[in-house]
């Protein structure tokens, strides 16, 4: 990284300082390494928003650099989450089984160890064996390969298939969405080899760690906070050079960048690929602060909250989608995990658990409406009163 | 003189109508060619199936000295073999600078690893300099979607400059110009042919007549006649088809 590329990209050192601060303060704050005013439950909380915030980053570039609306981005985080629940799982359940047979006088053959294991995990689906799709749950390493590999591979084949085909705009959105479901729909059936519509559970427990889960969670907490940083930079690389100029034109006029000689579907597949593999990463580090994924989770409507936060926070800018994450993803949590005060209005009481989406809804509509720029539009009219003075 | 393209018996239908037929078309390596027709006759379907936007259902593309076709290639590969267009309508990337505008026409690495890994380094100096050429070297870093529309014209012919072609194909340049820019498009046209095929879709025959060059006449989709102005506007089905209306 040379100066210049710093001096060019004056909101990153910002946004990354900004991180930084964050997580210093959260760590002072928390109940493992400081004072304790910031409970475990919301230091998940933070953690967690830092992954929303990192596939929201994946997201922008896909939609607002590229142009291309994918409502299907979040089927690639929930199989970030699997891929690395399964190895959180199986060794887990392996630790718990193997303290189970430690008293008997018999010492347990492999075979033995392996069907306790599989009944455990699997009994709750009728099965006692491992699918095939678990060969490689034993490896940690592996299963990491695979939280690249998999999630890397489908958006490869479906992008290229999408792709060569020219399918571009509202076509494209639906048929992202429909891969989603089509996941989605699949997992849940039970002989899915994922545990149908229970999921994969009991992921905050990692195997063979003995540390409390205050600390496990701040472990959790700057490892993304980590990866939302070197992603947030990653990307800002990427897009600040002349690669990030054929994008924007592919967005602006797909037809002109091929006629000057761009394969503009390479570079589709290529920014497909490269943001499910981030959004992959994200879910990965997601769910074991979750504690549990399940099929629910990569139902199209999450894909489309996805895209409603970059819409919130600023398009066409990652600290846009940044700020549109989290906030519109703490606002949720905040009211609908019951500590909005209920409004009584006589007649009826709006209690918002219920009506937070109708919120939601009004806000994006409003949003689209009259404030296309998000949130991070608010930035921009800043700056022009500063060049006004 | 070399032939650079060679279109021979194309034919086109879009639901039963034959927009091209039986089309067979020459060009040389350093020539100006001018295209004429009444509307409707296929000058864009023509221009359409030498870049690849459109496949036509039999005929030959034949381009350069290693006599490849160009049929079956994609639209990108054919602009990287030096096939390059310019359209009616000034398009620029009106959000980018008109530095990277011209940065991205430039003749360079095409790849997603080519352009990912390019470091503009030595270009710069080619870029100012293809600014100045075009006039616009004062308004190297503004939008460009904050010009003129002559000046947005003259961006894009700097983009085509940067593209180095061996073909130009442009469509109807003069639209829309004063009569000063319109000469100043003349002498460019004429300059740029000089070194590469320059083919000029145009109605305005004011225009054809200054560019003093080949011209072809299209009607319904195949040629109608070819040669210089004077002798395609005195042959008696020409007159009746285009000129008499």
């Amino acid at each position: 990284m040379g100066k210049s590329f710093l001096k060019n990209h004056p909101t990153m050192l910002v946004f990354l300082a900004l991180l930084a601060l964050f997580t210093l303060a959260i760590t002072v704050f928390s109940e493992a390494y400081g004072s304790g005013l910031v409970s475990t439950s919301f230091v998940k909380t933070l953690g967690k928003t830092l992954c929303l915030c990192l596939v929201a980053i994946a997201m922008d570039v896909i939609w607002g650099y590229a142009g291309i609306l994918s409502l299907g981005h979040f089927a690639f985080f929930g199989l970030g989450g699997y891929m690395i629940g399964m190895w959180l799982m199986y060794e887990r359940t392996k630790e718990v089984v193997l303290r189970s047979l430690e008293n008997q006088t018999i010492p347990p053959t492999e075979t033995e160890i392996s069907d306790a294991i599989a009944t455990q995990i699997f009994g709750v689906v009728g099965s006692s064996d491992f699918p095939l799709i678990w060969s490689f749950a034993h490896s940690l390493t592996l299963q990491l390969i695979l939280v690249v590999a998999v999630p890397g591979i489908l958006a490869l084949v479906f992008g290229w298939l999408a792709f060569r085909s020219r399918v571009t705009g509202v076509y494209l959105s639906i048929l992202t969405q429909a891969m989603t479901l089509a996941l989605a729909l699949y997992l849940f059936q039970n002989d899915s080899g994922l545990r149908g519509n229970n999921g994969l559970s009991g992921l905050q427990n990692l195997p063979h760690v003995t540390a409390p889960q205050s600390e496990i969670s701040m472990w959790f907490l700057w490892a993304s906070a980590a990866a939302l940083g070197f992603g947030y930079v990653f990307f800002t690389m990427m897009l600040s050079g002349k690669f990030g100029m054929v994008v924007k034109g592919i967005r602006d006029n797909e037809q002109r960048v091929r006629f000057l000689g761009y394969e503009v579907e390479h570079y589709k597949l290529f920014l497909f690929t490269v943001t499910a593999i981030v959004a992959a990463v994200a879910g990965a580090l997601y769910y074991p602060q979750a504690g549990i994924i399940n099929p629910a989770e990569i139902m199209p409507i999450a894909s489309i909250y996805l895209a409603v936060w970059v819409a919130i926070g600023g398009r066409g800018r990652l600290y846009g989608a940044v700020i549109g994450a989290a906030f519109v993803s703490l606002l949720s949590t905040w009211f609908t995990g019951g500590q909005a005060p209920d409004i009584p209005l006589g007649f009826y009481t709006i209690s918002w658990v219920d009506w937070w989406q109708v919120l939601l809804g009004i806000s994006f509509v409003l949003v689209t409406l009259y404030a296309p720029k998000g949130i991070g539009g608010l930035f921009d009219l800043l700056k022009r009163k500063e060049v006004q003075k | 003189m070399s032939t650079l393209l060679e279109v021979s018996g194309v034919s086109v239908s879009f639901d039963g109508f034959k927009a091209i037929n039986n089309l067979s078309f020459q060009i040389g390596k350093a020539e100006l060619r001018a295209v004429i027709g009444p509307n409707g006759a296929g000058k864009t379907t023509f221009m359409d199936i030498i870049t690849g936007k459109t496949k036509p259902d039999e005929g030959r593309v034949i381009w350069g000295d290693r006599s490849i076709s160009l049929l079956g290639m994609s639209e990108a590969k054919i602009a990287q073999q030096g096939v390059c267009r310019k359209f009616q309508k000034p398009t620029v990337f009106e959000d980018q600078s008109v530095r990277d505008n011209l940065m991205m026409a430039l003749k360079r690495g095409r790849s997603v690893w080519d352009v990912l890994k390019y470091r503009p380094g030595a270009d710069n100096a080619r870029l100012e300099q293809l600014a100045d050429e075009i006039g616009l070297l004062s308004e190297f870093s503004r939008p460009s979607g904050e010009l003129s529309h002559g000046q947005k014209q003259w961006l894009e012919i700097g983009m085509l400059l940067a593209q180095d072609p061996q073909l130009l194909l442009v469509d109807e340049p003069a639209a829309g110009m004063t009569p000063s820019e319109r000469e100043h498009t003349t002498n460019l046209l004429v300059e740029a042919a000089k070194t590469r095929a320059v083919v000029v879709v145009e109605h305005d025959m004011e225009f054809i007549r200054r560019l003093n060059c080949k011209v072809t006449v299209l009607h319904e989709g195949s040629v109608l006649a070819e040669g210089s102005l004077d002798h395609v506007t005195s042959n008696q089905e020409v007159i009746d088809v285009y000129l008499g209306r």
